[in-house]
């Protein structure tokens, strides 16, 4: 009557089992940094599409590869424009003609030299229909760009030309005031050409790339890990104070909490909306929220009934949405009200704010209430229609508060329906079945262009298929001026239209929310959100002992 | 043995076919493309995307296009790493995934038999009770529950394990995943091992053995042991596959470059090489497993050998 003699074996191989998972431990091509080399763990909320700069499209992806390239211009830690790879530049008296002087030191990651050519080579193939850029529309000012993306013209057309080894021309078909903040984008980073040629498609990849920034890409552990090392050959290297950079990928907020937790991250992408106000409670001093440049908005579909033609319901649906109750009991991670389709703080620019952003919320409700009935429903007839917003909690929690609201005030009955983010994506487009659809935009660039331009009749992003002459005549006015005063009075006169035909209803601002470590030196929050590693810095842990 | 084999992997290229037709179909029927994004692109960039991956040709075309590619081993480009090949993709994430399946079957068929021993032996005793009870707690608590607890003790409390892949270069990042895979799976083999040995440890051939003298722990070593273990090898197929692919969360919880979490994000980014080059890998290890199951049986149980 012994069974645990059977047990004996695997107990024995139970206690094996360490060994075994000791051995497994990963080998990968990742060289280890030199201990005690400063070395910063950040987080990406999605992994990038790519790294290669004319490629790439996401937010994440641009965000690895502002430390890894650099364009004629780049922004300095608080987000100001800055000179970048350019040290100066002029432009011609009709706004037409941009001349940038590259600087001599400028190096690429093997030492050669960064050339214009170099700069002709990227912003070329951005155009070139070759590459399938989604970025490429971006330049659509440069002379014959649209012609080349449309494949009416080979690449070689485009206005960009090297004069001599440093100097750059950028010739315009229109006078572009934000032409210095798209040249940051990382789409419009230079290309090494002789590794481009050499590698095609893959010279992107870890090993193959060459880039022009602070950093150099080591490796790219897909769904882990994307390593940068210092570039020593960049002409700012002396400034740049951490050796390696690690892009962790971290898709699950609870997750990347509990890593900054344990010590792992220095920098988080966000924070679990979970216990929120737990966190800004006990990380105080760690926690960063800022406005960002980006809209959460409810889109009309202007082109079926019931919203089409009739302006009077769709601003009784907007007037009805108490935001202050909105920001505060349910997003309630540091947003702001938003009144305007343009987000505060943008360059050179006022936001108009709709009409009753002054009213108090009973006298919003009282007005809404009357054009509700000015347009035909009421109690007896009450309103229906379909709310539809991408799966996911923070979507649901507010399209039921919304929905309550419109309930409350007017007695509309919104019915919500949630789809996948690409089916809703796909039937915004479509604009069969849309009513009202949930949606947001984020600033490419730091200009009201980019908020007020998709909302012009022939704009791709146009969802809520907004079509009104006057805004169009506004918006091609204020592309004809080289005065940014005058322009800005065309834009905001653009917006003031746009407000007043009640195309979307602007919900909130977005925010960014991130967790800095306290040995994190040189943050600083700015509406771009961009946080360049090399202005980062890692000092001495807190006295306090926390990592 | 090897012409059965031969055959058996022959009637398997039919099922594969139908699962690339089936699974080709479902993810071009999905709603919206690989390259929407909330900022529509202008119909001429469309249109040089859609010709750059041949989106623009009519799906049969498509279709002949792939299943080519496939013959030839080539799984085709992803379009959510737009640099790197499908293939490259699951030749470099399948190891780690598989690593951390195998370590984790082997722990829960090591723990999961001893406890169902144990539990067979020492029926409707406490230990039984005890045994059984936290079996049926590990089936019932998802994996999304126990790995952030896990988490929360270990790495975050305790600072005794990393809390991510990344949080360290040794063995020991692979510790509370495959605890956290492995625990649901200790359950299930502990319940099978002490229904399937109670009914074998009643049989006539046991009762034989007894009456010829022999101790509990000899009957069960050389006696009950070898046909108790047949439901749970016929268990083991399905789950090394479920543990393989079911292994998602895990990796997404701790941030790990596995197969799992890349299959996620290529059916959410409609990644249609991606998802269709994981699904077919996927039929492929569930197909050779189950294969390698039925060959097992063989050699545990004479019966089945000799038919």
């Amino acid at each position: 009557m012994k069974p645990f003699r059977l047990l004996l074996p695997i107990l024995v191989m139970l206690a094996a089992a360490p060994i075994v998972l000791q051995g497994c431990g990963d080998r990968g091509s990742r060289e280890e940094p030199p201990t005690g080399a400063p070395m910063l763990n950040r987080a990406l909320s999605t992994e990038p599409e790519s790294l290669d700069p004319q490629k790439s499209r996401s937010v994440q992806a641009a965000d690895v590869l502002r430390d890894i390239g650099e364009g004629l211009v780049t922004y300095s830690a608080s987000g100001e424009l800055v000179p970048g790879t350019a040290d100066s530049w002029e432009m011609s008296e009709d706004g037409l003609t941009y001349t940038f002087r590259i600087r001599p030191d400028a190096r690429w990651s093997n030492g050669d030299p960064v050339t214009a050519a170099d700069f002709v080579f990227g912003l070329r193939r951005l155009v070139d229909p070759a590459t399938a850029a989604f970025y490429a529309a971006e330049l659509g000012n440069v002379v014959n760009a649209e012609a080349i993306v449309a494949g009416e013209m080979p690449p070689e057309d485009l206005g960009v030309t090297a004069k001599d080894e440093r100097t750059l021309v950028i010739s315009l078909v229109r006078p572009t005031p934000y032409l210095l903040s798209l040249l940051t984008h990382p789409s419009t980073f230079p290309v090494h050409r002789e590794s481009a040629e050499l590698h095609g498609d893959a010279f992107a990849r870890a090993g193959n790339l060459i880039s022009n920034g602070a950093y150099e890409l080591v490796d790219w552990e897909q769904g882990a890990v994307i390593e940068l090392r210092r570039n020593e050959h960049y002409w700012n290297d002396a400034a740049t104070s951490i050796d390696v950079v690690r892009h962790h990928v971290v898709t699950q907020e609870m997750a990347e909490f509990n890593r900054y937790r344990a010590g792992e991250l220095h920098i988080t992408s966000t924070v679990p909306p979970e216990n929120f106000e737990q966190i800004r409670a006990d990380y105080a001093g760690e926690l960063h929220i800022y406005p960002t440049n980006g809209v959460y908005y409810y889109g009309f579909n202007m082109t079926r009934p019931p919203f089409a033609d009739n302006p009077e319901l769709r601003q009784a649906l907007s007037m009805a949405i108490d935001r202050e109750v909105l920001v505060e009991a349910i997003t309630g991670r540091g947003e702001a009200p938003a009144y305007s389709w343009v987000p505060p703080g943008i360059d050179n620019y006022d936001p108009v704010r709709l009409p009753y952003t002054e009213l108090s919320q009973q006298e919003r409700n009282a007005i809404a209430r009357n054009l509700y009935r000015k347009a035909g429903y009421g109690k007896d007839n009450p309103l229906r229609f379909e709310l539809r917003y991408n799966t996911s909690d923070t979507q649901q929690r507010i399209a039921l508060a919304v929905q309550a609201m419109w309930r409350k005030v007017l007695g509309a009955e919104a019915q919500l329906v949630n789809v996948e983010f690409r089916v809703l994506l796909d039937q915004m487009r479509e604009r069969e079945v849309t009513q009202v659809f949930r949606s947001s935009w984020f600033g490419d660039y730091n200009d009201a262009n980019t908020f007020l331009a998709i909302m012009q009749s022939d704009s791709a992003a146009n969802t809520p298929g907004y079509s009104n002459p006057e805004y169009d005549e506004l918006m091609k006015s204020a592309g004809a001026q080289l005065d940014l005063d005058r322009r800005r009075l065309y834009l905001e006169e653009a917006e003031r239209v746009l407000l007043a035909d009640h195309v979307v209803i602007p919900l909130y601002i977005y925010v960014s929310k991130h967790l800095v470590s306290p040995v994190v030196q040189g943050w600083q929050d700015n509406i771009l959100n961009y946080h360049y590693s090399q202005h980062l810095s890692l000092g001495d842990a807190e006295p306090d002992g926390r990592p | 043995m090897l012409r059965y084999t031969l055959r058996r992997l022959l009637g398997a290229i039919p099922t594969l076919f139908l699962v690339v037709v089936l699974a080709f179909l479902l993810v071009h029927a999905a709603p919206g493309g690989p390259f929407d994004a909330e900022r529509a692109l202008p119909a001429e960039i469309e249109a040089n995307i859609a010709a750059a991956y041949h989106l623009d040709e009519p799906l049969p075309m498509q279709f002949l296009r792939y299943v080519g590619g496939v013959v030839q081993g080539d799984f085709g480009p992803s379009y959510s790493y737009r640099d790197y090949t499908v293939s490259e993709l699951i030749g470099r994430s399948f190891p780690i995934s598989l690593r951390l399946g195998i370590l984790a079957m082997l722990l829960a068929t090591i723990v999961g038999v001893s406890l169902g021993i144990v539990a067979a032996l020492r029926r409707n005793s406490p230990l039984d009770t005890v045994v059984m009870g936290l079996a049926m707690t590990g089936i019932s608590i998802p994996v999304f529950v126990i790995a952030p607890v896990l988490v929360l003790l270990f790495a975050v409390k305790l600072q005794w394990l990393p809390a991510s892949w990344m949080g360290s270069e040794g063995g020991s990042r692979l510790l509370l995943p495959v605890v956290s895979l492995a625990l649901p799976q200790v359950a299930y083999v502990a319940r099978l091992t002490r229904a399937s040995l109670i009914e074998v440890l009643a049989s006539d051939f046991i009762r034989t053995a007894r009456a010829q003298g022999l101790g509990t722990a000899a009957i069960v070593r050389y006696h009950a042991l070898k046909p108790a273990m047949l439901p749970v090898l016929s268990y083991m197929g399905p789950a090394v596959a479920a543990v393989l692919t079911g292994s998602v969360v895990v990796e997404e919880i701790f941030g790990i470059p596995g197969l799992g979490q890349l299959f996620v994000r290529g059916s959410l980014n409609r990644d249609y090489t991606l998802v269709l080059g994981v699904v077919i890998f996927y039929a492929a290890l569930i197909v050779l497993l189950n294969l390698v199951v039925d060959l097992l049986y063989g050699a545990i149980d004479p019966r089945i050998r000799r038919r």
